[in-house]
């Protein structure tokens, strides 16, 4: 008894495929830029002077870097509309995703921050230059710099860790391969077929990012 | 609002009885200075000496622990506000430059001009300009500072605070980070700025920049001002045991 391949089913039904990859890249775009958003806040308040910001920082960094995502997914799902707050599938996975690359993104953009030589903020704090000011113009580009290959990397995670969002019945690539797979049984083709666009969509971001390293971060150093 | 000092109008910058230490370590003992609008002051010293620290306090880089230090009748505090006020008349140069590695030369130089003094791109492009020519790099205005040498990144950095158009400029050992061949090319943009008036704070073991720019040498050992001369009288008849021993040891090494 043989199995007889028949990617027939997978091509007919390739477009709603491709529909939710789509979608994939959506909430995985979403989730970084979030991520990258709470990441630069959270460096602020992770090494501000005030134990007030910087203390709740560490907690969240420690509580989702050490929890697994599924349950971080679930309970923003079916924990907090017990709270009255009640969130569609798409928005708790860009929530989530965000929430959890945030975490990442913190302690890794912290990393780039300290890289910088006192030197560089003392130069900006003598022009005159107030602080948000030195880190806006001359501690944010070269942090991202020393730090772009290991945050490129964690958003690579990112975007495939956006197929545990089919936990929640998001709408993205797994998802819906899970759908035509129970519709046609055709299991190896299905998931053969969507593992080629994870790596596709992987491939294109990692092309995406080194783009942008050559438009920002092409400055020479020595 | 800073508070204007009455009477203070003749010295551009006085440190009156001021102390500092780190932790216990007691870095500035009772310095006394006043600086008047274009002196030039070389403060040398062994390393360790206090010197560096001095002028930190000038723009705050570094905070003390008590005492005065009046800039421009304004009197260093803990406000922003004057923090700020001094900071924008007050230029620095650092031993190891520090110029931005991500913005090219004419970049770092318009930075504070627009971002402090709120000048539009294109004049603060224009006194960018104007500044990088003074140094005599304005060829290399579009180049990082990773593409030019040691000696042309300070006069980078030179040119860049000067675009803040300061009343006072601190030089924190400008040229001890460069290689002997650069030295001369950032001494010779030093003294065409004393020359055209500046007032300069400099730390620097350059005695022949001293001989022929300083007004004073002030010597500095374990946090305290030794001796404080004309660079003449420091150089041929120093008084203190301490100023003798230092001009012996640097003067054997030049």
């Amino acid at each position: 008894m043989g199995y007889v391949l028949d990617f027939g089913v997978v091509y007919e039904r390739l477009p709603e495929l491709l529909l939710a990859a789509l979608s994939t890249i959506g909430l995985a775009v979403a989730g970084m830029s979030l991520a990258t958003l709470i990441g630069v806040l959270g460096v602020l308040t992770r090494t501000s002077k005030s134990s007030l910001l910087r203390i709740p920082t560490i907690a969240f960094v420690e509580v989702i870097r050490n929890t697994p995502f599924l349950v971080q997914i679930f309970f923003i799902f079916f924990a907090l509309p017990q709270f009255g707050i009640r969130l569609n599938p798409t928005a708790t996975a860009i929530i989530a995703l965000a929430v959890n690359g945030g975490a990442y993104a913190i302690e890794i953009i912290r990393g780039g921050v300290e890289s910088i030589g006192k030197g560089q903020i003392e130069a900006g704090l003598a022009l005159g230059l107030h602080k948000a000011q030195v880190f806006r113009h001359i501690v944010l580009k070269p942090a991202f710099r020393a730090i772009y290959p290991s945050l490129t990397s964690q958003f690579i995670m990112l975007t495939l860790t956006t197929s545990v969002c089919t936990s929640i019945a998001a709408y993205e690539l797994t998802s819906v391969a899970q759908r035509i797979e129970s519709d046609t049984f055709r299991s190896f083709e299905v998931y053969f077929s969507i593992t080629l666009i994870y790596l596709a969509i992987s491939g294109l971001m990692m092309a995406l990012f080194s783009a942008i390293s050559k438009l920002l971060f092409s400055y020479p150093v020595r | 609002m800073p508070h204007i000092e009455p009477g203070s109008e003749q010295a551009l910058i006085a440190l009156e009885g001021v102390e500092k230490w780190y932790g216990t370590f007691h870095a500035l003992k009772n310095i006394n200075l006043s600086v008047h609008k274009g002196e030039k002051i070389v403060l040398c010293g062994p390393s360790g000496s206090g010197k560096s620290t001095l002028i930190r306090c000038i723009n705050r880089l570094e905070d003390i622990q008590r005492g005065r230090i009046v800039v421009e009748g304004l009197t260093l505090d803990d406000s922003g506000k004057t923090v700020d006020a001094v900071r924008r008349e007050v230029g620095m140069v650092f031993q190891s430059f520090n110029l931005f590695p991500h913005m090219t030369i004419i970049e770092n130089c318009m930075l504070a001009p627009m971002r402090v003094r709120a000048m539009s791109k294109a004049d603060a492009r224009d006194i960018a300009t104007k500044y990088l020519g003074k140094v005599r790099i304005g060829d290399q205005a579009d180049k990082y500072p990773a593409q030019l040498s040691g000696g042309q990144q300070q006069r980078a950095a030179i040119a860049r605070a000067l675009c803040m158009e300061p009343k006072v400029m601190l030089f924190d050992e400008p040229t001890s980070a460069l290689d002997p061949e650069m030295v001369k090319e950032v001494l010779d943009t030093m003294i065409g700025l004393a020359r055209d008036g500046m007032t300069m704070i400099c730390v620097t073991h350059e005695m022949g920049f001293a001989r022929q720019v300083a007004d004073r040498v002030i010597f500095m050992a374990s946090g305290e001002v030794i001796e404080e001369a004309q660079p003449d009288e420091f150089f041929s008849t120093p008084r203190h045991d301490r100023t003798k021993a230092f001009l012996g040891e640097i003067l054997a090494h030049h």
